[in-house]
């Protein structure tokens, strides 16, 4: 069994987030973190988010930099189009946790990933942003994520792979489930 | 300290075992303890096997064939091996087996506190107080029935009922249902409240399906001829997990190959997602349900491929390998549900239970409110839990599990008497406790 996981290698380091999960079994407050977006106003539409720092292990964790995130809207909704739209970006967070969570599932499994593509469709009725039709709901109407994965590994496997991975991942539960969301001004 | 004065604390007696409980598990630790000639006492707060009596359904059998209800030195000895008891039937087993094994238990006996006194235990009843050199933690695996933190936002006028208060069909008031859980008791419930009439919903989360009958024998017969069900605590991947696992969707009779959600969905059960709140009389399912459906199918798949392999390997004669279908999940399935507008009037929350241990003082729980255990023997000197789910091997919290967990806990508990007293315990032992000693160590 060992000599299975050891011959696979999808660049994902399986020991440490196992004993990460050993470690934070026994301190539940070093589990908790907090995650952590700024962003301010370009104009129009345009907002510029920046992702630096955030809390975990017990205290403020620094990366030593930042990452910017631009959110506009495309020329037919009468914007300058300087980024993804945010619905887009939730897409980009979706592909982002399943993939990355598909590679750690593979790897502790020990089956060698070679390609994984996928395509996420989320189709949208405007009548809700736009204040049409007060029955349509804002947001999408579903998400379709298809995955193509070459690995080393039966049908089934792959499958499970999948499954697990969707199980396990934070986006997944972002999306499918409801979370109190709190908007406060401050001056 | 004042407790000794008071009435309730008269001293009842004195022993070198205390088991709480005289269900399966407390009559089979007893059976142990008896042929190892260790003295002891069986407090039960009820009648003999009083969860069995008090706190089961009208329809429930038993999930294990007839052949399987066996316990140290009994077994079944009816007609009908592949048959499945009913509730009356598991009372007149366990009543009759206490008989049979001359139980030393005291009935009517509730315990309301264990404490360390003196190196050993303090037993406090309603029957007055015990004093023990150890305990043997008997009391059951369901004692209370889980309901979720969202139980409490239900609008006013839905009526909430556990698996523990429902009976039949016939207390429901008209109307829908809203059953949670998809686990066997999930299941069996929405299945007989549908074909009983009612409009039935079932929140599903992550649940183990699995087929009564496979190629020509009862799932249990593969599980136990495969060993599967034998699998040691310690060789299990990740044993928190399949201590928390829900109940197999298994129903105690032949009727059907398989009782699933396809099963209930034919039937016209709506199946949504895992509840995950209740919102404006509104209550909101998990978007996952296609991927909690997927999870069990490749698992189920997963221990058919493995009976498949073992009979292959073993050149079993037995009808062709089959699969099921794939659980069907609605193009868009419902993620909120308004109660009211639905007429849902009962919601049941088939969530899992747990034990009650409110009455030990004795700081071995964990965070979650878990005994902290390694197989069976807690973390405190002397004392041992049985019949929780896979606490030394997967079959654990069956009936016929019981047997190698006790014989397992019996003998540690005799070597920590002798090392307790010093000395070989007991003064005499009787020729059935060498065999009882030499299968344990089997």
């Amino acid at each position: 069994m060992s000599d299975v996981t050891n011959a696979a290698n999808n660049g994902v380091n399986v020991e440490a987030l196992l004993g990460a999960r050993a470690a934070l079994t026994d301190a539940p407050a070093a589990a908790q973190f907090v995650w952590r977006a700024e962003s301010e106003w370009k104009g129009g539409v345009h907002t510029q988010s920046t992702i630096a720092g955030f809390f975990g292990l017990g205290e403020e964790q620094s990366r030593g930099k930042s990452f910017n995130f631009d959110t506009d809207h495309p020329e037919v909704f009468a914007a300058r189009d300087q980024g993804a739209t945010p619905v887009e970006v939730v897409l980009v967070g979706l592909a982002g946790c399943l993939t990355g969570g598909i590679a750690s599932v593979a790897q502790n499994r020990g089956i060698q990933l070679h390609s994984v593509k996928a395509t996420i469709e989320a189709p949208m009725d405007l009548a809700g942003i736009l204040g049409i039709d007060a029955d349509v709901r804002n947001g999408f109407k579903s998400i379709k994520v298809s995955y193509q994965i070459d690995a080393d590994a039966s049908d089934d496997e792959i499958r499970a792979v999948v499954a697990q991975s969707q199980k396990r991942s934070a986006v997944f539960d972002i999306i499918t489930n409801p979370t109190d969301v709190n908007v406060e001004v401050n001056k | 300290m004042s407790d000794r004065f008071k009435n309730r604390s008269r001293s009842a007696g004195t022993r070198d075992v205390v088991v709480i409980g005289a269900g399966h598990a407390g009559l089979a630790a007893s059976y142990c303890l008896n042929e190892r000639a260790i003295d002891h006492v069986v407090l039960e707060r009820g009648e003999i096997a009083n969860s069995w009596r008090k706190e089961r359904w009208d329809s429930l059998q038993l999930l294990t064939p007839n052949w399987q209800s066996r316990l140290p030195g009994y077994g079944y000895s009816g007609d009908n091996p592949d048959g499945f008891m009913s509730m009356p039937e598991v009372i007149d087993f366990i009543a009759g087996y206490a008989r049979h094994s001359g139980a030393p238990v005291r009935t009517h006996t509730t315990v309301s506190s264990v404490r360390p006194e003196r190196g050993g235990y303090r037993i406090e009843t309603d029957q007055g107080t015990w004093q023990a050199r150890a305990v043997v933690i008997a009391s059951g695996a369901c004692n209370i029935a889980n309901k979720p933190r969202v139980a409490d936002d239900l609008p006013p006028g839905i009526r909430s009922l556990t698996p523990h208060d429902y009976r039949s069909p016939a207390q429901l008031e008209q109307g829908g249902v809203l059953v949670v859980g998809a686990s066997a008791t999930g299941l069996q419930l929405a299945d007989e409240i549908r074909r009983a009439g009612h409009e039935v919903v079932i929140a599903t989360g992550e649940h183990v399906r699995m087929p009564r009958r496979y190629r020509g024998h009862d799932i249990q017969f593969w599980l136990d001829r495969t060993g599967l069900i034998n699998q040691r605590y310690d060789e299990v991947d990740d044993v928190a997990r399949a201590r928390g696992l829900p109940s197999p969707q298994l129903i105690g009779s032949h009727d059907l190959p398989i009782l699933d959600l396809n099963r209930l969905s034919a039937n016209g059960v709506q199946i949504v997602g895992r509840l995950m709140g209740v919102r404006n009389g509104a209550a909101q399912f998990s978007g996952s349900l296609r991927n909690v459906c997927a999870l069990a199918d490749l698992k189920m798949n997963r221990l058919l491929d493995g009976i498949d392999e073992w009979v292959l390997r073993n050149s079993v004669l037995c009808d062709a390998p089959q699969r099921f279908d794939a659980t069907r999940v609605d193009e868009s399935p419902v993620l909120t549900l308004d109660l009211s507008k639905n007429n849902i009037q009962t919601v049941i929350w088939a969530t899992g239970f747990r034990p009650d241990y409110s009455w030990l003082d004795v700081p071995v729980l964990d965070r979650k409110g878990r005994i902290r255990h390694d197989g069976g023997v807690v973390d405190a000197p002397g004392m041992y839990v049985l019949g929780l789910p896979v606490l030394r091997r997967r079959k654990s919290s069956f009936i016929h599990g019981i047997e190698d967990d006790v014989r397992d806990i019996t003998e540690h508990l005799a070597n920590y008497l002798d090392d307790l007293s010093g000395r070989t315990y007991p003064f005499t032992r009787n020729a059935a406790a060498g065999a009882c000693a030499r299968t344990a160590a089997a």
